[in-house]
């Protein structure tokens, strides 16, 4: 009998519209697999009740020959989208506990495609944190094993829940949000593909607010095709969102096999970094490769400000941050200590209710914000945000899309680069200037390293072309035929 | 430029609104000023002349029609409250 934890979205559609088997049995395969995958820390919530009751719409819109574009796709969701009646924590003790009564709009759009929700996916506290070790809930352990250790892996951050769900074939699809590689990190680490539209793709209206003019929802899956699937349902123009984009969403799926032939590929010089291990500047090397033979031309290219960009973004970024989580203060919803006044509740709740990371971003941002150093720090950063962007504007006068590699390492162990947070923030250097900039990026496995890990590509288009980056990406998922599964699912099989 | 001694941490968690306990204040400034000297190289950015970028969003922003479009949700709004009573969030006595 077929695995029915391992179909593409394609095949499971097909599977349900030719009865081979029902949206409830897709869904019930999933909620077993999850049972014996709890280890993996990849839920916050599990909401099989949810899930069995959709699932049970969605066999009887198969009946009336009436499916939706996602209908039965068992998905995790990142538990930063606010969920109707079911708890959403961002995974803080501030939060927990907090039952939202009403649906984000990107959760909406996907419920009314027919997905079914499996569960609320962890990830690192208030999207802060490229590990998944920052959650109030515990780590995440990635599903992938090294080939020379026992030891377990981060799956990537800060949607490392989602990410884990996915490779782990305990969701089909999962949401995530990137505000400065939150995606495509996490699928780099986890072998999956993982996209970030371009800011204003998605709505932002029910995302629990980090940095709101970086923040942007995309999409997992195991394959590009399934990204495009998603991406489809969750993409949108949203009165209720002022930065969303009045544009007419492409039917991505149908989009995705058109090839590179002809398309011209930027390879930016500022990436090749001394740090980067030799295995990483290969696969980017084998990346470009693929692309010439394909017929493709191959454009080097400056985007001089790149070093600049992840400086920039740990002042925009905190700063926004510092402003949003304003909100948490005890009164309204979240945790309340009470002290001796008002004030005092106000800085006992947060002191108790956020952990050091998110503590750590709040002051660094009041601090870039006050009175003295706003000019020096904040407007500055805003100043080299410009000139980021304008690197890019350049580029693309010349070139289709960019090719990087998605990250400077493979998956590392669970309490690596803990004592210092800057060799944390190291692990978006490749992905963060899209945030700054505002484009679509996305993260697409290539190869293996030697330690058996897998390791990412990163594609990054124009604003809105999320097109030729889905081609792209689904070329290269051609061309590299990486097939490699995680050590959890080849063992489960066995 | 920055130096997180021991008054500007207190300076700083106090606009943060976090409590921050005298045995933390050193570790927690040394933290902060790692961040913000790895931040600093930001100031060798020649940005004379340059236009500071609040948003990549080129999409004009709108004026919605002035209209009521929601509320009389009062119970909704209170429902995740730690404390709250006849239609009111409840806080601590500010007025003395």
């Amino acid at each position: 009998m077929t695995d029915l934890t391992a179909l593409s979205v394609s095949e499971a559609l097909a599977g349900m519209k030719n009865k081979d088997f029902s949206a409830v049995e897709l869904t019930k395969a999933h909620l077993d697999a999850m049972e014996k995958a709890r280890h993996l820390n990849a839920y916050i919530l599990e909401t099989p009740e949810i899930a069995l009751k959709q699932a049970a719409e969605s066999d009887k819109r198969y009946a009336a020959g009436t499916a939706l574009p996602l209908d039965g796709i068992p998905t995790g969701i990142k538990d930063l989208f606010c969920t109707e009646g079911v708890q959403t924590t961002a995974a803080s003790k501030i939060l927990e506990g907090f039952i939202p009564t009403y649906e984000s709009t990107v959760t909406s759009k996907l419920f009314a495609d027919g997905a079914v929700m499996l569960g609320k996916t962890n990830l690192d506290e208030f999207a802060m944190g490229s590990s998944n070790t920052t959650s109030y809930f515990g780590n995440v352990v990635n599903p992938w094993k090294a080939n020379d250790s026992d030891a377990d892996l981060v799956p990537g951050g800060s949607s490392g829940g989602s990410a884990a769900a996915v490779a782990a074939n305990i969701a089909m699809l999962s949401t995530g949000t990137d505000t400065g590689g939150s995606i495509r990190q996490p699928a780099a680490f986890c072998g999956i593909a993982g996209i970030r539209p371009t800011y204003g793709r998605c709505s932002r209206w029910g995302v629990v607010a980090f940095a709101s003019s970086l923040d942007q929802a995309g999409a997992f899956g195991r394959s590009v095709e399934d990204c495009a699937h998603m991406l489809k349902s969750m993409s949108g123009y949203d009165p209720k969102d002022s930065t969303s984009a009045k544009l007419d969403v492409p039917d991505f799926p149908a989009l995705i096999e058109q090839g590179v032939k002809g398309l011209k590929v930027g390879i930016p010089k500022e990436y090749r970094l001394d740090e980067t291990p030799a295995e990483i500047n290969a696969i980017w090397e084998q990346g470009i490769e693929w692309l010439r033979e394909a017929g493709a031309e191959i454009v080097d290219i400056s985007l001089p400000h790149t070093k600049y960009a992840l400086p920039a973004y740990y002042i925009v970024a905190p700063a926004e941050a510092s402003s949003n989580l304003a909100r948490y203060d005890g009164v309204r919803y979240g945790l309340r200590v009470d002290g001796k006044d008002l004030a005092e509740t106000y800085c006992k709740s947060r002191a108790e209710g956020f952990g050091d990371e998110v503590k750590r971003r709040i002051m660094v941002g009041s601090y870039v914000l006050s009175a003295g150093y706003y000019d020096a720090y904040y407007i500055q950063a805003q100043k080299v945000r410009r000139l980021i962007q304008d690197d890019f504007k350049k580029a693309y006068e010349k070139v289709d899309f960019i090719l990087t590699p998605a990250t400077p390492s493979s998956a590392f162990a669970i309490g690596e680069n803990e004592d210092d947070p800057i060799k944390m923030y190291l692990n978006d250097v490749f992905t963060v200037t899209v945030n700054m900039a505002g484009l679509p990026g996305m993260s697409v496995p290539a190869g293996l390293d030697k330690r058996g890990l897998p390791l990412g590509l990163q594609v990054i288009g124009r604003p809105f072309d999320e097109v030729t980056v889905l081609r792209a990406c689904r070329f290269i998922e051609r061309a590299s035929a990486f097939s490699a599964k995680p050590q959890f699912v080849i063992n489960k099989a066995a | 430029m920055s130096v997180m001694d021991q008054k500007t941490v207190r300076k700083v968690a106090r606009l943060a609104q976090i409590e921050v306990q005298d045995s933390e204040i050193e570790a927690v400034g040394k933290k902060l000023e790692g961040i913000l000297g790895f931040v600093e190289q930001l100031s060798e950015v020649n940005t004379d002349n340059v236009e500071p970028l609040a948003s990549v969003n080129e999409i004009p922003l709108v004026l919605r029609e002035d209209a009521v479009t929601d509320g009389g949700i009062a119970d909704k709004v209170l429902k995740n409250a730690p404390e709250s009573q006849e239609g009111f969030f409840v806080v601590s006595k500010i007025v003395e």
